[in-house]
């Protein structure tokens, strides 16, 4: 919540510590064991991110009810989900499920497939329409995904993408509480992920209820999460609001090619001469390429650690138009003998940089020094 | 006209016998090829096995021992007689519970494979849209099991019309109570009325072709979401 710096008020923070998602779970099967013992926040998305076979996905159907195996506990904003005495079956827990190949009903019509969940769930289970958990309509639902001209044809007439955005439609017109997404991208080839990543977005900006997305994909988790819960054999390596987190050191967290962080922004101004946008984003100014974002947008930048270095005095003769006084914070070790990368702090940002394991040492770079972080690159998600 | 009283009879008695055997049978083998279809359970081997058996079992056998049961002597047959329902051999009701045994993996098959073939995901999906296991079991499974049903319920129907082993052996021969067409043919045989026995078979010969021919001829819309 801290990261997102549109919804972060203290009492916010205080207010969904209380609610949230309680998941203190464990599944055994044969070769794999399922350890599970987390408080997942009550707003935004939360990446459940891990290789294939780490276990993100056996969580999400916990959750949702539908492993009967596990045992456990699993409260949503303190309601029993499943104790020792309490089940609650999947069809009456508030929940959307987006699976990851759409899963339509091949013998239903689009509204068909739409109106089935909606039928079922509406007024039951769902909370009142007036408090701000943002129920949806199903025509809300069918203008936010774009799925209008599309109502009257079978599941067997679409694209996959059109499909897997019918599946996200179908699962927002329950009026969910919770909507959880396992891998919507996973089996889609990248022109459909790109034809769909605006939806999400969307999704993240206009739903109010919490979204649990599972994905193995670094770019998607930099693009829609809030915040991340990093998994692997089954166990929980951590988790936390996503920059808290892509900054630590000491893990091997991976945001595409390289080390680095995602930051919130929003664009102030245009330089029509130079083809830039200037991105305010922790207090800070940034200057970035102009991908055509109108001012006032909310956007998403994602500086890698290999585009930082760091200088002791401020440099008025480099081609680095992003110079920015940050406080480090702490020094870690990199993949590679040579290279070390540095947590550093820019107006309460954390941003990490990259530098060899000498220029570190000749600089004398040690934490709470002052230095200067020059930015060459920042990428708008 | 072509067909004498008699063969018009049995041919009736024939159409009976199928029909009310094959709405039995869905009845009956739905829940059946359903378990089947869903358990992890140890016994799913042996009560495949035993659903199964009437494909390799003469059917002679199963008429033995349905007759056997069933008779004064048998545990159904006792039970049958104190419910004042009487004794089920040689009537009518005896043959269709003979049929239902017979071509009960006609049914339970073609259902199985239809249930197998969409897997959970489907049912899964369901229930995350709020629909409890009964309603999911008649919105979605029936529905995408369809062609399944279809295609078991051709071949129950006409695998009763083929009987012959079962039905001599707890049916007799009664004209019109359980004389079937398929014995009707062999009454002729037997008494050498070698013409009457052609027209007859010819019937029944062009009805199963015509059935099969259906069955192989539809395509049932086969493309997946």
């Amino acid at each position: 919540m801290q990261t997102s710096g549109r919804d972060a008020s203290g009492s916010d923070a205080q207010a969904s510590h209380a609610l949230g998602i309680r998941a203190r779970l464990r599944l055994d099967w044969p070769g794999f064991r399922l350890e599970v013992d987390e408080q997942l926040p009550a707003r935004g998305v939360t990446a459940l991110f891990g290789h294939s076979g780490s276990g993100k996905t056996s969580l999400l159907r916990c959750i949702a009810g539908l492993e009967h195996a596990a045992e456990g506990e699993i409260r949503f904003n303190g309601e029993v989900w499943q104790d020792t005495t309490t089940w609650v079956p999947t069809h009456q827990r508030p929940i959307g499920y987006v699976f990851q190949e759409a899963s339509l009903f091949p013998h239903l019509s689009v509204l068909g497939n739409l109106r089935y969940g909606q039928r079922r769930r509406r007024g039951r289970g769902a909370v009142a329409a007036d408090s701000a958990t943002g129920r949806f309509s199903l025509e809300q639902a069918i203008e936010l995904l774009g799925i209008g001209h599309l109502l009257k044809r079978r599941p067997a007439a679409l694209s996959g993408g059109e499909r897997q955005r019918v599946g996200m439609a179908r699962a927002l017109a329950v009026s969910p509480r919770l909507l959880l997404m396992d891998e919507p991208l996973a089996a889609l080839d990248l022109k459909r992920k790109l034809e769909i990543l605006p939806y999400l977005e969307r999704l993240h900006d206009e739903l109010e209820i919490p979204v649990l997305y599972v994905s193995h994909a670094p770019d998607e988790v930099a693009r829609l999460a809030d915040h991340i819960l990093i998994m692997d054999a089954g166990q929980v390596q951590a988790s936390g609001p996503l920059n808290q987190v892509l900054s630590r050191l000491d893990l091997p967290i991976r945001l595409g090619e390289d080390a680095g962080v995602v930051l919130d922004g929003q664009v102030a101004e245009r330089d029509e001469r130079w083809h830039l946008l200037r991105v305010t984003c922790c207090s800070a100014g940034l200057w970035t390429r102009d991908t055509g974002a109108k001012i006032g947008e909310h956007v998403r930048l994602r500086i890698l650690a290999r585009d930082v270095s760091i200088t002791r005095e401020p440099s008025h003769e480099s081609s680095i138009q992003n110079t920015l006084p940050a406080k480090i914070l702490s020094l870690g070790d990199d993949s590679h003998p040579a290279l070390r990368l540095v947590k550093l702090e820019i107006s309460g940002s954390p941003v990490l940089a990259r530098v060899t394991r000498r220029s570190a040492e000749q600089l004398g770079l040690a934490p709470e020094q002052w230095v200067y972080a020059q930015i060459k690159a920042v990428a708008l998600l | 006209m072509f067909l004498s009283d008699t063969d018009l009879e049995a041919i009736a008695l024939t159409l009976r016998l199928a029909g009310v055997t094959t709405l039995i049978l869905f009845a009956l083998g739905t829940p059946i090829a359903w378990w089947l279809a869903r358990t992890r359970s140890r016994w799913k081997g042996p009560v495949g096995a035993v659903v199964a058996l009437p494909l390799v079992l003469p059917p002679s056998v199963l008429g033995f021992y349905l007759l056997v049961t069933l008779g004064p002597n048998g545990p159904v047959g006792a039970m049958t007689e104190a419910l004042g329902i009487g004794l089920l051999p040689f009537t009518f009701w005896g043959l269709v519970v003979g049929s239902v045994f017979y071509s009960l993996p006609f049914m339970v098959q073609p259902v199985q494979n239809a249930f197998e073939a969409f897997g959970e995901r489907p049912l899964e999906a369901a229930a995350t849209l709020g629909a409890s296991p009964l309603d999911r079991f008649f919105t979605v499974a029936l529905p995408l099991a369809l062609p399944g049903f279809v295609t078991a319920g051709i071949l129950s129907f006409a695998h009763t019309v083929g009987e012959f082993g079962v039905v001599l052996m707890i049916g007799g021969n009664i004209p019109g109570l359980t004389r079937v067409a398929s014995v009707q043919i062999y009454d002729y045989v037997e008494a050498l009325e070698y013409g009457n026995a052609h027209r007859l078979a010819g019937v029944l010969l062009v009805f199963s072709f015509l059935v099969l021919l259906a069955l192989y001829s539809w395509r049932p819309d086969r493309r997946r979401a």
